[in-house]
């Protein structure tokens, strides 16, 4: 079952008076439990693509169907809710919240859902066992280093259950033992419960562990190769 | 740490507010008790042309009459017919202008605080003939002492220039100075006798009534019955004291409102601050999913608790340091000597209104809220997809 459906995507900027074609008729399909890295030189639209799929900027056209539901056709607040609901996303930079635990920052996701405490307790602690971080609970983010870092980050995409994890060159500030553990985790957790993620990345090791690898070039995809 | 200094700094700024307005509000209160219950009283009345020469002849026809007439009115606490009289005071040193007010002690109790307000001597006692009570910057200017002589001259009501002596019974401290140069209290049976007229004449009668509150109804109800004579309340016979009971208020909501204006800047400035060094996490945050509504309503509820904090502290400091001087006062007689001329006393006791420290929470709060409200709302303009990237 196809997660994600897009067809023909545009993105076009105005940029003065030169039309940028950040996306030039894209088509794309991603099956539920595929490990997928978008790869491309900058500026060939990974970002534009990983922005649209995660519902983060609205297509100048074409379609993008996320689990039936066609998101280019939803206002910016019912965005904001299906992303809460459907997608989870792990940035380059961690981002998480410094005034909180790990384990606040897993949590608060399904605290902006109204799960039961109860729920969000147990769901957070199997999470961050799961990423390798137990006993490392209760450390605020600048106590713990980059890797541990972005697997809360990690651990906080899956919190809210989504249908898919969009990360965007998750290893890019990450040193390569930091990587290794880190795409291994993603790795178990993409086998053992079918999570479906996608990266962009310019990191060959990504690339290696991707079993899929879409290539993108000035704002089409020149290559879709499946290992 | 900068919420610390957020939180100061409405603290100081509030602390400020609020040890003023009940510093000023103190003051204010002085000067009115000072003004209305020792030297003016609640209503008094005179002949229509009595007060622009004070001249003897035109006293109130049927003096007594009136003021047992009114003593006997319900509203009434009590009534003091006083005989009043230009003069020249001398001592053996120097002599000046004054007036002098014949009063019965006894009734002048009921009517105005005077006599708790001497620290010098006795209020008409320990002198017996001719005892004089006069004011402490009068004392100083005359140079004598309790128990001195004093030589008034005046013209009585033949004409005639006549001198008597008086000696000091009592020096009285009202803390208005131009009040304690300008008035001297006799009895009135002394002065009626000094001047040639009968005791029971009377130039002034004076009013203190039971209720202040009921002020305006009642000087109109007294005007109304005694049509012939002027019929005035304190606030028409000083109308600065009225216009300070009035509108002291306003200008410390004024002074406050200007405080909070300011910090209510400040309070914006760094909010914005915040939500820019925070861009990232705004970004994230709306980006996994929290609505504008919410990452709207943290931001300014962030904001209302830092001015809620700091407004917090600012009003416990000042009400802590109000009752702390409230008993003992503070001292301005090092900074301000001719404060006591104008009336107005250099020892001041703050005072704590509960009706002006809910109104000053309730300006903090709307200082809060209208602060928090640009910050919050530069944080909504923000696209999730461009802040998360945003370098810092």
């Amino acid at each position: 079952m196809n997660v994600i459906e897009v067809n023909a995507l545009e993105k076009i900027y105005n940029d003065s008076e030169v039309k940028v074609y950040a996306l030039n008729g894209v088509d794309l399909s991603i099956e539920a439990g595929e490990f997928t890295a978008i790869v491309g030189p900058s500026g060939s639209g990974k970002t534009t693509l990983l922005n649209l799929l995660g519902g983060l900027d609205q297509p100048t056209s074409g379609q993008i169907s996320i689990g039936g539901t066609d998101i280019s056709k939803l206002s910016s607040s019912q965005l904001i809710d299906f992303r809460l609901r459907n997608i989870g996303f792990v940035f380059q930079a961690y981002n998480l919240i410094p005034v909180l635990t790990a384990k606040e920052n897993v949590e608060f996701i399904m605290h902006l859902q109204n799960r039961p405490k109860e729920e969000r307790l147990t769901r957070t602690m199997s999470l961050l066992k799961a990423v390798g971080l137990e006993g490392r609970e209760n450390s605020r983010p600048n106590k713990l280093s980059g890797g541990q870092q972005q697997r809360v980050a990690v651990a906080r995409a899956l919190a809210s259950k989504p249908k898919f994890v969009l990360a965007d060159e998750p290893t890019a500030n990450l040193d390569s033992k930091a990587t290794e553990n880190l795409l291994e985790i993603m790795e178990e957790l993409n086998r053992n419960e079918n999570i479906t993620f996608i990266f962009s990345t310019h990191d060959q090791r990504v690339v290696n562990k991707a079993r899929r690898v879409i290539t993108l070039e000035d704002g089409k995809i020149i290559s879709d190769v499946r290992k | 740490m900068r919420s610390v200094i957020i939180i100061t700094a409405i603290t100081i700024g509030m602390f400020a507010g609020v040890f003023t307005s009940t510093f000023y509000k103190g003051w204010i209160n002085q000067r009115l008790e000072a003004g209305v219950e020792t030297e003016v009283s609640h209503i008094q009345i005179h002949h229509p042309d009595f007060s622009e020469n004070f001249e003897l002849k035109n006293f109130i026809p049927d003096g007594a009459i009136t003021s047992d007439e009114i003593a006997r009115m319900d509203f009434v606490n009590g009534v003091s017919p006083r005989m009043v009289v230009q003069a020249m005071v001398a001592s053996s040193e120097t002599g000046t202008g004054i007036k002098i007010l014949g009063i019965n002690p006894e009734k002048e109790k009921t009517v105005t605080n005077l006599y708790s307000k001497v620290p010098e001597g006795k209020y008409f006692e320990g002198v017996k003939r001719n005892p004089i009570l006069i004011g402490e910057k009068l004392a100083k200017k005359l140079k004598v002492k309790l128990h001195s002589k004093l030589v008034i001259t005046l013209q009585d009501s033949q004409g005639h220039l006549t001198s008597e002596a008086f000696r000091i019974c009592g020096i009285y401290k009202v803390g208005n100075g131009m009040f304690e140069e300008m008035n001297v209290f006799v009895m009135k049976s002394d002065l009626a006798r000094f001047v040639q007229l009968d005791e029971s004449i009377s130039h002034e009668i004076v009013v203190h009534l039971k209720e202040h509150g009921q002020l305006t109804p009642n000087s109109e109800m007294l005007s109304g019955k005694y049509k012939n004579q002027l019929v005035q309340s304190w606030k028409q016979m000083a109308p600065e004291l009225g216009l300070l009971n009035e509108y002291g208020s306003i200008y410390i909501y004024f002074f406050i409102i200007i405080i909070l204006l300011s910090l209510g800047f400040g309070i914006v400035n760094t909010m914005l601050m915040a939500v820019m060094e925070r861009v990232k996490e705004i970004g994230m945050l709306m980006a996994i999913g929290m609505s504008k509504f919410r990452v709207f309503w943290m931001l300014m509820l962030e904001t209302v608790l830092l001015t809620l904090t700091g407004g917090f502290f600012g009003i416990l400091l000042g009400i802590g340091v109000t009752f702390a001087t409230m008993k003992s006062g503070i001292n301005l007689s090092f900074y301000a000597e001719g404060l006591e001329d104008m009336g107005y006393s250099s020892l001041v006791f703050p005072v704590v209104e509960l009706e002006m420290v809910c109104v000053i929470v309730l300006l903090v709060l709307m200082t809060g809220l209208i602060a928090s409200v640009y910050p919050a709302r530069k944080a909504l303009k923000y696209k999730p997809a461009e802040a998360i990237r945003i370098d810092m």
